[in-house]
């Protein structure tokens, strides 16, 4: 298992891996923001953590149709579904999931304070958005895992993937942000929310890897 | 150990490809799976490993020994796909098909050796001819323990001399024991060969 979560690492750094079109979107989103908004600074710093939330959402969704795809089209994934006596396939998923969020999420939301100071957040908003962030993106690799692996053997599936996960990634958003709200805005509670979003990672953690092995194996074909 | 199928049927999108098959591979044997295109070779290794569903019938290994729980476990299925990755050199691409499916008799370095690759481990696998990339994933089978060996036109793409190579490493394998299924058009220079023939969609 050590072996497959550092292969996935491998494979997601070297050439081709896509780990910086992530955050070049990311990036890109963010920052057109206040050109659309204008220059407002107090409506910036009232929206930036949702635009946060946001951009990272559809920057994670962006690589994770691969997740399996490129496993599937080397012959790879045969071999792995073959092995799911001596390594539960769930737990291969996971360790999947985890390799990549590590390699393409996890710099997201490192990058997530400095594209906060762009939307001129306070730092206390900066410091609860990363936070959520770093708790509820796994839930969203979690959840894109279950649609990578439906949508495995079209081959143009990567919208597709996206479309089917969207609506199961809507609570992480509106807790994350919520949460992320929570810490600046007086009456508005933090915890509460954060620990639903930490809630929502956890039972993704074992509903999402039961799942995506159960669709991947009725797909070997 | 015997690889036993009874009465085995197999479909691919609805068309029965083959039914009633029966046949036995006992420990140190090999069979071989001849037939036109078309007639299922493929679908019937690819049964065996457990990656299609059968439509009817049953195929099982009996008297495992190595500590394996079933067929599937058993097996090691050498695909049309090499089951490499492109971007890691041929080493890093074995050593991770090693630790994950259980370390085999030979280390990468020997496994390498003997397929004839061993001055070029560190290359990355996308950079290998065609015959060299099907040698590499024929190292893949000597790095990891497995007792049946599933291969599917393994000698595609390899040259005279790679395919005698391959021959000798097929013949190692039976003598130690194990079963190999194998479907191919070409003879593949073994001795002790059982043969199944599945016609054209008759």
């Amino acid at each position: 298992m050590g072996a497959l979560f550092i292969r996935d690492i491998r494979l997601g750094l070297r050439a081709g891996g896509g780990v910086l079109i992530g955050i070049l979107f990311f990036l890109a989103v963010i920052t057109v923001v206040p050109f659309g908004v204008g220059p407002d600074l107090k409506l910036l710093a009232r929206i930036g953590a949702a635009m946060l939330w946001i951009g990272a959402l559809l920057a994670t969704l962006l690589g994770l149709d691969r997740l399996f795809q490129a496993d599937r089209d080397d012959g790879s994934l045969d071999l792995l579904i073959m092995a799911s006596e001596r390594h539960m396939l769930a737990l291969t998923v996971l360790i999947k999931c985890l390799a990549h969020w590590t390699v393409s999420v996890l710099p997201l939301v490192v990058a997530s304070p400095l594209l906060g100071l762009f939307m001129n957040m306070e730092p206390a908003a900066i410091g609860a958005t990363t936070l959520t962030l770093l708790v509820g993106t796994p839930a969203i690799t979690l959840i894109g895992a279950v649609g990578a692996a439906v949508a495995v053997s079209l081959p143009r599936g990567g919208l597709l993937v996206s479309v089917i996960i969207l609506p199961l990634t809507v609570p992480v958003l509106i807790f994350g942000v919520s949460a992320s709200y929570g810490a600046v805005e007086d009456p508005a509670p933090f915890l509460a929310p954060f620990l639903i979003l930490a809630a929502i990672t956890l039972f993704f953690a074992v509903l999402g890897p039961l799942a995506a092995a159960a669709a991947l194996k009725s797909s070997a074909d | 150990m015997r690889l036993i199928a009874e009465n085995l049927a197999g479909e691919r999108g609805g068309d029965l490809l083959f039914e009633g098959l029966d046949f036995t591979v006992p420990s140190g044997e090999a069979l071989l799976v001849t037939g036109p295109n078309g007639a299922g070779k493929s679908t019937l290794l690819r049964i065996i490993a457990g990656l299609l569903a059968k439509a009817a019938g049953q195929v099982r290994l009996e008297q495992i020994s190595g500590g394996f729980e079933s067929l599937t476990a058993a097996s090691h299925y050498l695909g049309h796909l090499n089951a490499m990755k492109p971007v890691l050199s041929v080493e890093e691409n074995l050593r991770f098909w090693g630790s994950f499916n259980g370390q085999g008799k030979l280390s990468i370095a020997d496994a390498l050796e003997r397929v004839g690759l061993g001055d070029i481990g560190y290359l990355p696998f996308g950079y290998l001819s065609t015959g060299q990339k099907r040698r590499a994933s024929i190292a893949r089978l000597l790095v990891s323990n497995r007792p049946v060996w599933l291969l599917d036109e393994p000698t595609a793409g390899l040259d005279k001399a790679s395919e005698r190579q391959f021959a000798a490493l097929m013949q190692d394998h039976l003598r130690g024991g194990g079963i190999i299924v194998a479907a191919t058009h070409l003879p593949l220079g073994l001795g002790n060969t059982r043969e199944l023939a599945l016609g054209a969609a008759a």
